[in-house]
This record gives structure tokens, sequence and C-alpha cells, in this order.
């Protein structure tokens, strides 16, 4: 049985469909990647499963429990076991780094100051940041805050983790070491990982299996190599990022010379 | 014509729809209030910087705005020769009125834009989504502390006003002016009643930091999660909470004082 089931899901914002019946299983052990253009509804993919959201239409089961049918305790109950990466870190900015990741281990437990304090360096030498622990959240930079959060995100030891765009703004370097971080966690620690992004050599360098959204819709799903045989025109230009083909890149609209030549000049 | 109508109720409709939501909220705060006595460092931190970090500028206000009150007074009661009850007038006025008000003011403008660019700045770097997703809910552990700690400041924070402002009317009154500081206090003593004007005015200011604290954390949690979303709900923090004190100021006078 997969960890999370997700059965026809609908989602408006407004009148737009982000999402329009989409069926998605996250395997238990696996590194399961969300792929598509940004603005696909990625992000909002993920805050469906953490129970912020609430779908139009159809359900997501996490664990067998379907998120939106829980009780307010039984949802943070279930939350507890799910680790969430967001793509801006979302670190309190108001205690230093060594707080942060303390922060989840403190609120949930009653571990005495001494284990804390062995815990939180364990989870912070694993990201490479033992040494920055006094550093405040504003200090630092995007990549680095991003490696906190990850390091907060598994003090729980959660059942599973979602990372929302990992590797946007990371340096080759820490870029290499956060896709081996990533494996491994899921390795050692048997977490079930759900990765959304656009960065498709590394997501397709450790992903197990691969969903491509678009339009609302999940267009193509299978194996990183399937994928990349995939016979579909589509498929192939983000699988390539090729400029041209049928994902538009431009917002859609009139004619550019159209526009240049006839458009009325506003204020 | 149509369309006026139809913005009309639109607006309406987004009025009450904002007022039930903030009642909501008020509910939610309210249910966890009664955990943070089993936490109530969290009320500590906060009531030093909700409640402390306000207590200057009450203290510089109360003290000027007593001494107003000591030369307006003193000007009015001399043409009746009754310069003496200069205490009782400054000393009615502070508690009843402008202790509880001004101080009200003066929070909201220090304390209520500060928790409400605070909260709505966490919401829009993600920091209370944050906490949800670790299984923490930012209602009990970030708004409900500093609620408490509101709710707690406003009514210590008025009576200091009221404390340093009785002062200030003495040292015009008696310092520039040469009131007799017998009948200064003596005067005060007598004719300020413990029920009638003392607990009155702590009652106000108890309403009025509930409302304030209220409001401030409301705007901040609600609001458009950009810079420019959370600088609007800092500005309605203020605007809204005036229009709160002064209103509710009202409504209470004349439940207190008013004998209809
Ligand atoms: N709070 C919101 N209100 C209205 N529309 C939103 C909101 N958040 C996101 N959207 C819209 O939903 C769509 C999907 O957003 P998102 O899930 O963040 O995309 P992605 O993460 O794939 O880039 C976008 O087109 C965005 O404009
Ligand atoms: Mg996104």
């Amino acid at each position: 049985m997969p960890l999370v089931k997700i059965r026809d899901l609908h989602f408006y914002r407004g009148n737009r469909a982000i999402f329009d019946g989409v069926n998605i299983d996250i395997h238990r052990g696996k590194i399961t990647a969300i792929m598509g253009p940004s603005g696909t509804g990625k992000t909002t993919l993920l805050r469906l499963i953490g129970g912020q959201l609430h779908p139009d239409k159809g359900t997501i089961e996490v664990d067998g429990q379907n998120v939106h049918t829980l009780s307010h305790s039984e949802l943070y109950e279930l939350r507890k076991r799910m680790g969430m990466l967001f793509q801006s870190g979302a670190l309190l900015t108001d205690i230093n780094v060594f707080d942060n990741v303390a922060f989840p281990i403190r609120e949930h437990t009653k571990l005495p100051e001494t284990m804390v304090r062995d815990l939180v360096l364990m989870k912070l030498q694993s990201v490479g940041l033992r040494c920055a622990r006094n550093l405040m959240a504003s200090e630092l930079s995007g990549g680095m805050a991003r490696r906190v959060a990850l390091a907060r995100a598994v003090t729980l030891d959660p059942m599973m983790i979602m990372y929302d765009e990992p590797f946007t703004g990371q340096d080759p370097i820490s870029m290499g070491t956060l896709v081996n971080l990533i494996h491994r966690m899921n390795d050692a620690m048997g977490l079930t990982s759900v990765i959304v992004s656009h960065d498709v050599a590394e997501t397709a360098e450790i992903a197990d299996y691969i969903y491509l959204l678009s339009g609302g819709k999940v267009i193509e799903k299978g194996s990183p190599v399937q994928l990349k045989r995939s016979s579909s025109q589509w498929v192939q230009q983000f699988m390539q990022g090729l400029p041209d083909g049928p994902v538009p890149f431009h917002y859609p609209g009139t004619d550019f010379s159209d526009d240049l030549l006839n458009g009325e000049v506003s204020a | 014509m149509i369309d006026t109508i139809r913005s009309l109720g639109r607006w309406g409709l987004g009025v009450f729809e904002r007022l039930g939501r903030g009642h909501l909220l008020l509910l939610e705060i309210l249910r966890g209030v009664p955990e943070l006595f089993l936490r109530f460092s969290l009320v500590i931190q906060q009531l030093s910087s909700v409640g402390v970090h306000s207590v200057l500028i009450i203290l510089i206000s109360g003290l000027f705005v007593g001494m107003v009150l000591g030369l307006q007074g003193y000007n009015t009661l001399v043409d009746f020769g009754a310069e003496e009850s200069l205490g009782v007038l400054v000393a009615l006025s502070l508690v009843r009125e402008l202790g509880p008000v001004v101080s009200a003011l003066l929070f909201a403008g220090r304390a209520g834009s500060a928790l409400t660019a605070e909260i709505g700045l966490m919401k829009s770097t993600e920091q209370l989504s944050g906490m949800e997703m670790m299984a923490v809910d930012p209602v009990r552990r970030v708004l409900a502390p500093r609620f408490l700690a509101g709710f707690i400041s406003m009514p210590l924070l008025a009576a200091i006003f009221s404390a340093v402002g009785i002062f200030g009317g003495f040292l015009v009154g008696h310092g520039l002016l040469g009131v007799d500081d017998g009948a200064f206090w003596s005067q005060m003593q007598a004719k300020t009643d413990w029920y009638e004007d003392v607990l009155n005015g702590v009652i106000k200011s108890i309403v009025f930091g509930f409302v304030v604290t209220w409001i401030a954390l409301f705007e901040g949690y609600d609001a458009t999660p950009t810079s420019e979303g959370v600088g609007r709900a800092t500005t309605r923090t203020v605007v809204h909470s005036a229009f709160a004190i002064l209103g509710l100021d009202f409504v209470l006078t004349a439940l207190m004082f008013g004998d209809v």
C-alpha cells in the first residue's frame, strides 16, 4: 500500500483549476519526484498533502488516514510524522540555528537539554553546519538556510519528508552534497521522500519515480529512464529544457509584433 | 447604480467575513490560554517585549498629560477660589478617563503595531506555515502568549500612566503654582472613590487591553503575506484600535457613570 495515495484531486484558485483530476501514489521508502513548470501547483500539492489546504474534490490519504477528515489534534499527530522543507526554509528568525533545530524537539518531547544538544549537533553535523549553530537565521544564505531547515525537518525522525525545490539557490558544491544527503537520508533512515522540483538533472539523478504535472493533470509518470525515452514531445521538451516546443515560454496573449505596432499606450 | 449597490454589498460581505474570522481566531486563542499556565515562560518573554518596552513612552506621556492637567485645571479652578481641589480634578480625570484611554492609544501605537508587524512578517516568511507543518499550532504557540501578555500589561500600564500623571499634576500645581500640598493630597483621597473611580478605570483598561491585543494579533495573522500587505495591516491595527478604544470608552462610561 502506498504511503500517500491521491485520488481524483481537484483544487481551484478562483475559477482556475490548479488540479483537475490528479492521481498520485507515493511508495514507502522511495524517492518520488513531482516535476513541472513553475506555477503548475507543485507547492500547492505539498500543502494539500500536509493538510494546510483543502481539496475541492477528491481524497488524499497519508499512511491510510484521509488527511482532510482528521480532527485538529489527529492532523497534528500525523504532521509529527511528516517533515516538510519549505522553499524559503521558513526558519524562525528570532532565534539562532541551534534553537531552530532544537525547536521541534523541545515542543514535542521532554528530553533533557543534554540530549537535545546531542541530537541537534548530530543533525547539524549531517548537513555540514554544526559550527554555524550560533548564527541567527537572518545571517544565513538561502542555501545554508535550506540545509538548516533540512536538519530541523528530520529531528523528530519522521516517516516521510517533502522537499519543496531543494536545489534552487544551491551552489554546485552544496548541490552535490544536498543530492547525496537526500539520497543518504532516504536510505539510512528508511524515509519516504517527495521532491518537488523543476531541476531536471539533479532530480532525475536521485528519483525512483517521477510524476510530470502540467495544466492540472499528470502528463506522464515513470522511472527517470522511462521518461527520458518517452515519445511525448512535451516530456522531451521539459526533460531536455528546450526553449521551444509544445510548452509555451510566454504567458498566453496577443502576438508580440502586433503588440509593438498597434498597442494602445496606457497611462 | 446597480454597480454601486453591488460593490456596497461586496464590501459589506467582506466586513462581516473578516469579523467572523476575527471571532473564530479569538476563540482559538482563548482555547490556547489555559495551557499557557504550564509554560508561563512563553508569556514572560512576551510581557517583556509587549509590556516592558511600552513603559518608557507611558511614563513620559503620563507625566506631560498630568502636568497639562495641572495647568489647565488650576486656571479654571482659581476663578472659583477652588484651586485646592486641583488634586481631585487631576486624579479623577486620569483615573476615570485619560489613564485608560490615552495609555491604550499609546499601547496600540507602540505595542499593537509591533505585534501586527511581527506576526505578519512571520506569516509572509512562512514561519507560521513552517510551524504548522512541524505540528506546532502557531495560534497556541505564537498568538496566545502574546494575547495574554497584552491583556496583563494594559491595566498595569494604565496604572503607571495615572500614577505618573498625578505626580505631574502635583509638580505643576504645588511646585509651580503654589497649591497647598496637604490640601492637594487630602482632597484627592477624600473625593476619589475606590469602587466608583479606580475600579471602573481598571475595568476600562482591561477591556481596552483585550480589544487592542486582539485587533493587533488578528490583523497580523490575517495580513496579506507581502511587505505591502503587512504595512497596510499595521496601519489598520492603529486606526481600528483607536476607533475601538474611543467607541468603547463612550459605551463603558455611559454604563458606569451614566445612571441611565
Ligand atoms: N495564495 C494564493 N492565492 C491565489 N493564487 C495562488 C496562491 N498561491 C499560489 N497561487 C497560484 O497557484 C498556482 C500554483 O502555485 P504554486 O503551487 O506555488 O506553483 P509551483 O510551486 O508549482 O511553482 C500559481 O499560478 C499561483 O499563481
Ligand atoms: Mg513552488
